[in-house]
């Protein structure tokens, strides 16, 4: 039973020699990418909760609602093309994030007040 | 930086090797554009793959009772039920996209055999009592794989199954009460549950894979930290679980060897069948020529309906923007 490893939720699946599909194109047809962001109550930011496909913004929205909201999870979804957003790279990261990692005068715990000092 | 040498390749890859290791050893989380070893991506990808495809297939057993559901309440919570397996598929294809394939791809490697779902549903629903036995036992089964899922190492797979174990405690409860409400009902009644219960029992204890000793593909998997317990780990833990629920609910569970182990404090219990999961995996199970069928059917029947959308999208009819250029995987994972 060597080739049957069952990992996954349901479980005995043969996995080894799958074809995987990574690399492979998608297909002309398939409808574009929406990342989809949730409020989850007033007073929140809108959160990433992941994505789906429409074929245009209202159906995104609606199938946002049927996908990720089903069960009063948020008052307020934003749906965004993947292809219209800009990330930065994890590559990069040193240079990026290194302008506020040597600051560490930013910080409230970076300065010493004497103990007997009240609410500070 | 001092550059006196430039880095060669080989360098560049130990580097991206070295971080990806040590993420895992963080026990921190790979994020999709993360560099990651092709072997993990790709064991992600069947992995998350074939859950989808067994979260999308695994409508079918229990769909078949939706008409037929017995009153107006039970028919709403199993539509509701019905529903979420849709969306756990949806998340996890989602989750899988990240990754560098696309949904359309993956769903054309199922229709035509090519990447396989969980043999758990090529049995059939021959009762309503299957309903309640589903829930509590297929969906509890589900839950004990799932929940160490929720920390494993890739994370649009570990939040995508936050979601999904979220709703599956509905699904469970649901399906127990069910059965408790028709063991206080008829002989008949009685006997359907524990008829039902007695077909899907080993069934279930199937779903946790093949003993440890034959699984090799398991030891990679959990240094890579995508699978945190072990099949046995898991299948012991749904029995203990199981016993107690049983005597509760007043069936018995099929299994002559099952009886508690006062010195390992587990249950111990007989082995599945495993001639029998081999022929459900080979494709000769009950239901898996109807269950694909199926499927391959939906599919194509609903060809009209993405080409009216697509095309209504096209003529900008709904927004100013509606071109429908190029899948945006590519920029979204880096590859
Ligand atoms: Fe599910
Ligand atoms: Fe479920």
């Amino acid at each position: 039973m060597s080739e049957l490893p069952a990992e996954g939720g349901h479980g005995a699946v043969p996995l080894a020699d799958v074809p995987t599909g990574v690399g492979v194109p998608a297909p002309e047809k398939e409808w574009p990418l929406y990342e989809v962001f949730v409020r989850g109550k007033r007073g929140l930011n809108h959160v990433h909760v992941g994505s789906l496909h429409a074929a245009d913004d209202r159906m995104a929205l609606l199938h946002a609602r049927d996908v990720y909201t089903r069960r009063n999870e948020g008052v307020s979804i934003w749906v965004v093309r993947a292809d219209a957003i800009t990330a930065s790279s994890p590559d990069e990261k040193d240079p990026m994030f290194a302008p506020s990692g040597d600051k560490v005068y930013r910080h409230p715990t970076f300065y010493d007040i004497p103990d007997d000092v009240p609410h500070m | 930086m001092t550059l006196t040498e430039t880095p060669t390749d080989d360098d560049l890859a130990a580097g991206l090797e070295a971080g990806f290791e040590a993420t895992i050893a963080r026990n921190d989380r790979i994020e999709p554009r993360d560099w990651m070893p092709d072997g993990y991506r790709r064991t992600l990808v069947r992995q998350i793959a074939q859950h989808a495809h067994s979260e999308i297939i695994g409508m079918q057993p229990e769909g078949n009772w939706i008409t037929r559901a017995p009153s107006l309440r039970r028919k709403a919570i199993l539509l509701a039920k019905v529903q979420d397996e849709a969306g756990h598929g949806l998340y996890l294809y989602s989750a899988a996209e990240t990754l560098g394939v696309s949904r359309l791809e993956l769903t054309e490697l199922l229709i035509a055999g090519k990447q396989k779902y969980s043999s758990i549903f090529n049995y059939p629903t021959l009762s309503y009592a299957d309903v309640g036995t589903i829930g509590w036992l297929v969906d509890g089964a589900a839950i004990c794989n799932q929940v160490p899922l929720c920390r494993t190492s890739y994370g649009p797979y570990g939040r995508a199954m936050i979601r999904v174990c979220k709703e599956e405690s509905f699904h469970q409860r649901q399906g127990y009460e069910l059965l408790t409400t028709m063991m206080r009902g008829t002989d008949e009644q009685r006997a359907m549950v524990q008829e039902s219960v007695d077909r899907f029992w080993w069934p279930a204890l199937m779903m946790f894979g093949p003993p440890d000793a034959d699984s090799p593909n398991t030891a990679q998997s959990m240094a890579w930290g995508i699978k945190r317990n072990t099949n046995d780990e898991l299948r012991q833990k749904f029995v203990d679980m199981s016993v107690p629920q049983a005597e509760a609910l007043g069936v018995t569970l099929p299994d002559p060897e099952l009886r508690w182990n006062e010195e390992r404090g587990h249950h111990d219990f007989g082995q599945p069948d495993w001639e029998e999961f081999m022929q459900g995996v080979k494709g000769n199970g009950p239901c898996n020529a109807q269950r694909m069928a199926h499927r391959r059917r939906a599919h194509e029947d609903g060809a009209w309906v993405r080409e009216a959308a697509t095309a209504y999208a096209a003529k900008g009819l709904d927004t100013p923007r509606s071109s429908l250029g190029g899948n945006s995987t590519t920029e979204r994972t880096g590859r």
